[in-house]
């Protein structure tokens, strides 16, 4: 115990000496915060979207000022063939095609039936599918007023339909800040747990003090755990700094309960500062440690459940997934902060958690060596 | 009663079989300062990292107070003092801080063995305050040293402490050395500097992973048998070049100012070295004879 305290008082007088470090620590719980929720914005404003009406017709000018109206499209072309509006997404000018043919107000009202082509430009993805899933519930609307219209309104509805009618829970107005910020504070925990203690050791290493401290009697899990608990609460810190700011600037205030939140947060620490010391004991210079840990922590992130759904990956990415960590952070945090989830919720995950940290910084005690 | 024992200690490094140490023995007596003296490569630092439990042998046995190297690596870690060839202290701590961390780390204080590193210590107390990356040389390998003596080792291993410092703290770090020996603390140090040979009780010539000897200074000189002198004219270039050609010499070499050319032949006085050099044209050449080191010492162990 007592070589543990005074691991402890060297790593944190060195640590508080840094003067990087000690920036950092406000810094980026800051500036990541403010930053990347207000630009990871979903939301698809403003799609290019050219016309090409060969009715020009009553109902097709209706149409094409309900889908201006609704504020997603801005109209920049108005053709008179669709080679000419390709030619708008060829030049990048347009990302969508509404092609209304000839008839198109004829047909509605003899045939009861008339079709309209939507062309998408498919490059961005995400544009591309919001875009073509707008435009068609815009122009379901549409039909439905024109329906309503032209179809005497009988007591039973001669077509039987399904109306979807949906609501937003624990995100009422789908406010993307309220899903990244969680998101974004596990990736902070994670940054600087996984980085400060992969560099920390390999430091040493570089530096030859690893050398002194080997031939002291001071022995492997006193020389880990010394590691391990500056990390740990930094990274604590760094979360309160996050949530403090969450609540400061987003107005972001944990529904669920703030222990199961630190609870959550503390076990996840462990493990990734075990990935870290476990990463440290591989590598002799810290360029090594620092491009390894890059390289997991864009896998953490990307596959993290943070930008893309885990639900929405591939079976094999699903997989994956399930070995990183971070997805578990990044679901517990969203859980208690959005929905309120209480510590039964979470409990498998903080397990899986205890788990990877069992795992991890069990490894990095065995292959750290005082020997070679 | 042995110190350190070293028998046929052997270390092979990587793929290539890069064989750092061969088969290397020597025992140091307790309260000895043994030095261990050869070039850059020698395989000076592999030994202290064997000895010091920090690297495995491939083969060989050693023992550190009676414990043996690879089973009793606890005990040895908490009766050696190491100070490694680089500085290898925390640069971002303060010198007292570095002390109290070495002296908590052995489970003890800067009190209770300040006696021994009092005469070091005073000399940097001044700057006890300063990081100790901001230290001067000298300073950092005496500060190195405190740390090494701090829980009162009965071994103490020195990789080349003297590399890199100045001719003043040099001699300054032998002093304190003398005066931890008379503590009765049993010290392995190295070195390349043939110079500081002299001060050590014993020495072992070490090249290329092969001791060429063990023996006290005095003896290894003593054993030289050869006669030496010293020459010296005003063009030295030239007067190498030209003692080369000397078929009576065993070998010549410069050393400092002078060049030495030794001889199996004790009929040779300085008249007749004078006396080829003039018929070589190397007129009011001065030539003494000399006094033999352990340069010399290794110079002939490394001919033959």
């Amino acid at each position: 115990m007592r070589t543990i305290r005074f691991l402890l008082q060297k790593e944190f007088r060195q640590i508080l000496r840094n003067k990087t470090i000690r920036m950092m620590i406000f810094v980026m719980p800051v500036v990541q915060l403010i930053l990347i929720p207000l630009a990871a914005d979903y939301e698809v404003k403003n799609i290019n979207l050219a016309v090409t009406d060969h009715d020009h017709s009553a109902y097709s000018r209706q149409l094409i000022s309900k889908i201006t109206a609704s504020g997603y499209f801005r109209l920049t072309g108005y053709n008179n063939s669709f080679k000419e509006s390709f030619a708008f997404i060829e030049s990048d000018r347009a990302d969508l095609v509404l092609e209304i043919p000839a008839r198109f107000e004829k047909d509605i009202i003899r045939e009861n039936e008339a079709k309209v082509f939507v062309a998408v430009n498919a490059i961005n993805g995400t544009k591309a599918s919001l875009g073509g899933a707008y435009i068609g519930n815009i122009i379901r609307d549409y039909n439905n007023e024109v329906r309503a219209k032209l179809v005497p309104v009988t007591r039973f509805n001669p077509v039987p339909a399904v109306e979807v009618t949906s609501s937003n829970w624990f995100n009422v107005h789908m406010n993307y800040h309220v899903f990244m910020v969680p998101g974004i504070l596990a990736i902070l925990v994670t940054m600087v747990g996984g980085f400060l203690s992969a560099l920390n050791i390999v430091k040493e290493k570089e530096a030859g003090t690893i050398e002194q401290i080997n031939v002291t009697p001071i022995k492997k899990y006193h020389f880990i755990i010394g590691k391990l608990i500056p990390f740990w609460v930094l990274g604590n810190i760094i979360f309160s700094i996050g949530m403090l700011i969450a609540w400061l600037v987003y107005g972001i205030v944990p529904v669920g309960n703030l222990l199961v939140l630190y609870a959550c947060v503390s076990v996840y620490l462990l493990a990734i500062l075990g990935f870290g010391l476990l990463i440290s004991t591989f590598c002799d210079t810290q360029q090594q440690a620092m491009l390894i840990m890059f390289f997991f922590m864009m896998i953490f992130i990307l596959m993290g459940g943070l930008y893309t759904s885990i639900d929405s990956m591939p079976g094999w990415a699903k997989i994956i997934s399930q070995f990183n960590p971070a997805t578990y952070l990044i679901e517990v945090i969203r859980m208690v902060v959005l929905k309120g989830s209480g510590l039964k919720d979470v409990l498998p995950h903080i397990i899986k958690l205890g788990l990877f940290a069992i795992v991890l910084n069990t490894w990095a005690v065995f292959n750290y060596r005082k020997t070679t | 009663m042995f110190s350190v024992t070293v028998n046929d200690i052997t270390k092979v490094y990587g793929k290539e079989k890069l064989v750092a140490v061969d088969r290397v023995s020597f025992s140091v007596n307790k309260g000895e300062l043994f030095g261990l003296i050869g070039p850059d490569g020698a395989g000076k630092t592999s030994i202290f990292r064997m000895l010091t439990t920090l690297l495995l042998p491939d083969s060989g046995s050693a023992t550190v107070n009676g414990y043996d190297i690879v089973k009793d690596y606890r005990l040895i870690r908490n009766t050696v003092g190491y100070m490694p060839g680089k500085f290898s202290l925390y640069q971002d701590l303060t010198v007292e801080e570095n002390l109290h961390f070495f002296a908590t780390v052995f489970g003890t204080g800067i009190q209770e063995n300040y006696q021994l590193i009092k005469d070091i210590y005073v000399q940097i107390e001044p700057f006890k305050n300063r990081r100790a990356g901001k230290l001067s040389g000298g300073m950092k390998q005496k500060l190195a040293l405190c740390c090494a003596l701090i829980h009162k080792p009965t071994v103490l291993f020195l990789d080349e402490p003297t590399t890199g410092v100045d001719p003043v703290s040099r001699k300054e770090f032998w002093e304190m050395l003398k005066r931890l020996k008379a503590q009765g603390i049993s010290i392995v140090v190295s070195t390349p500097y043939m110079d500081e040979a002299d001060l050590c009780d014993r020495i072992a010539l070490i090249q290329a992973g092969k001791i060429l000897s063990v023996e006290t200074p005095e003896n290894i000189k003593a054993g030289y048998g050869d006669t030496l002198f010293a020459v010296k004219s005003a063009n030295m270039y030239r007067l190498l070049e030209t003692l080369k050609n000397y078929d009576k010499a065993l070998s010549s070499y410069a050393f400092g100012e002078y060049a030495h050319v030794s001889l199996n032949d004790n009929k040779i006085h300085a008249g007749d070295i004078k006396q080829f050099l003039a018929g070589r044209n190397i007129q009011e050449a001065e030539v003494i004879p000399a006094a033999v080191t352990i340069e010399d010492c290794f110079i002939k162990f490394l001919k033959n």
